[in-house]
């Protein structure tokens, strides 16, 4: 077993609604789906975000896109309504899931080819 | 018979020539074909009100313009019909312009059809909207109201295309609604065809970001690879009877339509995968499956639909005071140490000269983004003090000239701040905030206007 960023997996993309993220973690290949499903948890999504002022998180589960959708209430400091930040939307943040969070998962997980692979012996 | 949509544009500043590929794939294809283009988020359209305000046969998008101009004449020689909300707050101003490029391209016998009865302020009073409890967004008690607009359905575009209209133009619909309307007036679909309206919602919204469900804004070198970015082909999507559909993108062109990239646009701005909710249907994508079907071609099918929520959705927007942001840059030895010496004087700076509105300082490539302007986080990341930097202050005032007086102690860093700092940048935007409420079905009716040249 391999201990990774989830970013070796899974692939996702973030939007917004107001002060809300919904941020997708899909993965690569069917061999990592149960390890997403099992490791992925709401309560480490809102860890991963709590600095950012994030208050929930729900998790929404589609096996026939092996894929996890999570919708994070004031992830967004505000949104494009007021925040101060630099990322109003937050489009950057599902790079912040897919590097903070880690994952245990078996070399068949992972792409052939990947980089994460080349680097791990 | 197969309908053919593609998408031009998936936002206002998206690439202008994008449609041009999708025209020369359609001259290859039988059927009713379209092309839309979505460019009205959420502000844009408070904007154009505004500009409306201050001329009355301005208001539609100023963009308007860069997406038709280039492929009007192609489009009308081919039969390809084009489908926009580039109408934003006028979308009859918008019909008369696009008549008026169609003369200077010299194209004859078009017709142009506008579609209005969005804008609430038409139906409601700003004291009735005032009073409508907000579902998400900020609160708007006792701030004017900029603009308010119904998110229309489909129903008005298909209308509109039922008058024979070689272009459509509306202002506020569901985004999806730019592809529905074209398969509710080409299959007839009943207005209780749940499953049917839902798998043509999910058509529109797999296209309504352009590139984003054929290889753009998915690169990441190494991990997810996309030929030839550049010239990336903007999608069609190929949609049957039974609302199955397959999604494509035109031949030759770079981009790269796959599972992942089709996946990530399904999810998107998608909060509860079993209810996504517009103004026509409720659609449950939880379903769904995703066949290859050659190269770059997927297959979609499974949507399934519920009836429409009971009220449609309103944008309604506020202004919000003036935000200013301004950078400067420090690079090279010590450059973190000079760039937070420079964040410290600001911050003491605006409390020298009396500015007390809400302010954040950011050190850009110290975690300003990810981190949230966490500066813990910040150290436990042990940074290199040499590199490059770049300070970042924002700062929200009700007034303009305050917000100015940020950027100005910004730009006072070249020559009273740290050593070298370089490259300062700043912009004073106004702002707006919205919020959402419901209304009534019944007080809303969209209305076909039609223009022939």
């Amino acid at each position: 077993m391999l201990t990774l960023p989830l970013h070796a997996i899974a692939h996702g993309r973030a939007g917004d609604k107001g002060d809300t993220s919904n941020i997708s973690i899909i993965a690569y290949r069917p061999e990592a789906w149960p390890h997403l499903l099992e490791q992925v948890t709401e309560e480490r999504v809102l860890d991963a975000m709590r600095h950012l002022g994030a208050s929930a998180a729900k998790r929404y589960a589609l096996p026939n896109l092996h894929a996890l959708n999570f919708v994070v209430e004031n992830a967004l400091q505000g949104g494009v309504n007021g925040s101060l930040g630099l990322d109003r939307h937050g489009k950057t943040l599902s790079f912040l899931l897919l590097g903070d969070i880690t994952v245990t998962v078996p070399r068949d997980a992972i792409p052939d080819g990947s980089p994460y692979l080349k680097a791990t012996p | 018979m197969t309908v053919h949509i593609g998408c031009g544009a998936g936002f206002m500043g998206d690439r202008f020539d994008a449609a041009l590929p999708i025209l020369a794939s359609m001259a290859n294809r039988d059927g009713p074909r379209y092309l839309m283009y979505e460019v009205l988020a959420e502000r844009t359209l408070a904007v154009a009100q505004q500009i409306r305000r201050g001329n009355p046969d301005a208001g539609y998008s100023p963009y308007l313009d860069h997406y038709i101009r280039p492929s009007l004449a192609e489009a009308k020689r081919l039969g390809v019909r084009i489908v926009s909300n580039l109408g934003a707050a006028n979308p009859v101003g918008a019909a008369k312009c696009v008549r008026e490029i169609a003369d200077e391209l010299g194209v004859k016998n078009l017709k142009v059809a506008a579609v209005t009865g969005d804008d609430l302020t038409a139906a409601m009073t700003p004291q009735e909207i005032a009073a409508t409890p907000t579902m998400e967004g900020i609160g708007f008690e006792g701030r004017p109201i900029i603009a308010a607009n119904v998110y229309l359905g489909a129903r008005g575009i298909a209308a509109a295309l039922a008058t024979g209209a070689d272009v459509v133009l509306v202002g506020r619909t569901t985004d999806s609604a730019l592809a529905l309307g074209p398969l509710i007036h080409e299959y007839g679909w009943a207005a209780d065809d749940w499953d049917r309206l839902a798998a043509g919602t999910i058509c529109g919204h797999l296209l309504e970001c352009g590139g984003q469900v054929s290889g753009t804004y998915f690169a990441d070198p190494g991990f997810k690879n996309v030929p030839d970015l550049a010239r990336a082909g903007f999608p069609i999507a190929e949609v049957e009877a039974d609302g199955s559909m397959t999604i494509t993108k035109p031949e030759g062109t770079g981009g790269l339509v796959s599972r992942a990239t089709v996946t990530e646009q399904l999810l998107y701005e998608m909060h509860d995968p079993a209810a996504y909710l517009v103004a026509d249907c409720t659609s449950d994508i939880t379903r769904v499956t995703l066949a290859d079907d050659g190269s770059d071609r997927i297959r979609i099918s499974g949507v399934r639909g519920h009836p429409a929520p009971p009220t449609l959705k309103a944008t309604v927007c506020v202004d919000n005071g003036w935000m200013a942001e301004a950078e400067m840059t420090y690079a090279g030895p010590n450059a973190l140490a000079r760039a937070e010496l420079a964040a410290d004087v600001v911050r003491q700076r605006l409390g020298i000269i009396g500015l007390n509105e809400p302010a954040r300082i950011d050190i850009t490539g110290t975690g300003a983004v990810l981190d949230g302007g966490d500066t813990d986080r910040r150290r436990a990341r042990a940074l290199s003090t040499d590199g490059e930097y770049r300070l970042r202050v924002a700062s929200m005032a009700s007034d303009r000239n305050s917000a100015q007086a940020v950027a100005d102690e910004v730009q006072s860093l070249y020559c009273s701040g740290p050593a070298a700092g370089g490259g300062y940048r700043f912009h004073v935007t106004p702002q707006i905030a919205t919020a959402s409420i419901l209304i009534a079905r019944e007080r809303i009716e969209p209305h076909v206007k039609v223009i022939e040249c």
